[in-house]
């Protein structure tokens, strides 16, 4: 038995009746990480004695069962979970070993009796477009094992797409959650900002960061997205607001539906394959009813350099925390406290962490915090008019994922596709949209591309709309990796 | 245009409490250079009067109860500390 066999809402229907129990959908899990992961390497620590024991305790109770039971899940290491060692992908983690609690998003997963299978990959303390950027080894894509899964929630998605979890978490800074999910076929959702409390996501930049679901299809998506969203009063971010039933809002068709395709996401760079793939996802919109056109967004050109500059500024603050104090690394033999903080930094982050808190720190000192720092920040201002103006007269918009296909391990991608790659996908993170990418076609080679489509503040049940319409039209994500075993 | 020599790199890593090397201290000179010179793309866009954004959203004021609440204990807190005595962190000294 796989998991590839079910979507979430039907292995819930068997868990409830009790033709499976919770035990028997772990060990399915189990067992596919089992046969694969040595291939795919999405996981850090594989949750097993634990799980095995939520199981049988969730199987036990005579509770009523609650509308994830039994459903197993990956978690991206840098969410919190208590008892269970939590590194970000880094060296400065190691013994991270006792979490004193557990994320929100992770408490109302449990609340709902999800598994927990276990912590997966990703670049170091998500800082990277490959996960090959972990301290401790670098995923693979389930497509082509030369090739990475993208990141920074590389784990994440390649879990998903070698079926060893139903759903997985990720988070989403600068398209970490969407360019692995277009780069391993599947689904994955980067939310409003403030719709999923951040509580207890270790933070990268707190005003880009969103954590989201990863999933096979846009309806498991949005079951999940249900469960994860909604207020939190311990972080002052999260927006309180009615959360709606997603799942109800997938049926709709999308007639009448308008759809602006800014000519920025299109640029040099975007390969004719990606082109190709947008433009047939364009005309199947257009035989299910919906009209397109294309706009111009003029300041998505310089979102990757306002990024730069703000998610770095924040990093470099966010990081400070490390100390090796009361937790993590801690460097042997110091002489005083100072140089016990600098070398306990020093020895515990790696070479492109230790890149970014310079650059970020720089953008925060004098001589560049009005030109630089500011700058930016009036940038961002600039772009997120660019999108509101657009959104006055359409729906959703849409456009490629990623410029390519996924990279190969140890590529350098040319500075166009690069370029390329944050202008699709940071400029949602710095106007705290919502986005989804959804699998629209493979690349000659089998590699997966994914299809964006961005909406308004909030408006969560527009874009699954938008996604199920094209998902249920084509039948892209029916396919699977081929990875041995019991596919 | 941005020119980050090797020293102010070693004066931010100061900044940052961080330790790096000779080496890479000449090597992160070169690419900070680099990536601030293509930031300053920017630089070229007229931003007079616009207002910067500087939070996810909009909310403010975000008050609650000042009520006392019960999070962790100290057994607690100080169970992933690299080293600790008598109930308290430890560290070495601060001040001959």
């Amino acid at each position: 038995m796989s998991l590839y066999h079910y979507s979430i809402e039907e292995l819930v229907k068997l868990l409830h009746k009790g033709d499976l129990n919770a035990e028997e959908t772990a060990k399915m899990s189990l067992d596919r990480i089992e046969e694969v992961d040595d291939q795919v390497k999405a996981f850090l620590t594989v949750n097993k004695d634990n799980v095995l024991a939520d199981a049988k305790k969730l199987d036990e109770s005579t509770e009523p069962k609650e509308r994830l039971f039994g459903i197993p899940g990956g978690i991206k290491d840098n969410v919190m979970t208590k008892g269970v060692r939590t590194t970000c992908a880094s060296k400065f983690l190691e013994n991270f070993d006792e979490p004193l609690y557990n994320a929100t998003l992770l408490e109302k997963l449990n609340k709902d009796h999800s598994l927990m299978m276990g912590k997966v990959n990703m670049d170091e303390f998500a800082m990277g477009s490959t996960t090959e950027t972990s301290a401790y080894h670098p995923t693979y894509n389930p497509w082509n094992l030369e090739h990475v899964p993208g990141g920074s929630s590389g784990g994440s998605a390649a879990a998903v797409a070698a079926g060893e979890v139903m759903y997985s978490i990720g988070s989403d800074t600068g398209g970490s959650i969407r360019q692995p999910s277009s780069f391993c076929g599947v689904i994955g959702m980067k939310p409003t900002y403030g719709l999923i409390s951040r509580y207890g996501l270790v933070s990268l930049a707190p005003s880009l960061d969103q954590a989201g679901p990863i999933t096979r299809t846009v309806e498991d998506n949005a079951y999940v997205l249900e469960t994860i969203a909604g207020h939190d009063a311990l972080d002052a971010t999260s927006v309180n607001r009615t959360i709606p039933k997603y799942t109800d809002s997938l049926q709709k068709d999308v007639k009448g539906l308008k759809i602006a395709v800014p000519k920025e996401f299109l640029g040099e760079g975007v390969s004719e394959e990606v082109r190709e793939s947008v433009m047939n996802a364009l005309k199947m919109y257009e035989l299910l009813g919906a009209t397109w056109e294309e706009v111009s967004l003029p300041h998505l050109a310089y979102a990757d350099a306002a990024y730069t500059v703000i998610c770095n500024a924040e990093a470099s603050s966010s990081l400070a925390r490390f100390d090796g104090v009361r937790y993590g690394k801690r460097a042997d033999e110091t002489e005083d406290m100072i140089e016990m903080l600098k070398t306990s930094r020093g020895e515990g982050f790696g070479e492109n962490v230790k890149r970014r808190i310079l650059l970020g720190t720089t953008m925060l000192s004098a001589g560049y915090t009005d030109t630089h720092f500011i700058k930016a920040q009036q940038v961002r201002t600039l772009i997120k008019n660019d999108f509101e103006a657009a959104f006055k007269h359409y729906d959703v918009i849409v456009g490629p994922t990623t410029p390519t296909e996924a990279f190969k391990i140890g590529e350098q991608p040319s500075n166009e596709v690069m370029h390329m790659s944050d202008v699709l996908t940071v400029p949602v993170n710095l106007a705290g949209l919502p986005a989804i990418s959804v699998p629209c076609g493979y690349t000659d080679a089998g590699l997966p591309l994914g299809l964006q489509i961005i909406g308004k503040h909030f408006d969560e049940s527009t874009v699954y709309q938008v996604a199920y319409a094209y998902e249920q039209a084509t039948n892209h994500h029916k396919k699977r990796p081929d990875l041995g075993g019991a596919n | 245009m941005a020119k980050i020599s090797k020293e102010q790199v070693l004066h931010t890593a100061n900044l940052a409490t961080l330790a790096i090397s000779e080496e890479e201290a000449e090597m992160f000179s070169n690419q900070l250079t680099e990536i601030i010179t293509f930031t300053e793309k920017i630089q070229n866009i007229n931003t007079e009067g616009v207002k910067r954004t500087i939070y996810g959203n909009d909310n403010d004021n975000v008050l609650r109860e000042d009520k006392a609440i019960r999070t962790i204990t100290q057994e607690e807190a100080l169970k992933n500390a690299p080293s600790q005595e008598n109930g308290q962190f430890k560290v070495p000294s601060i001040m001959d």
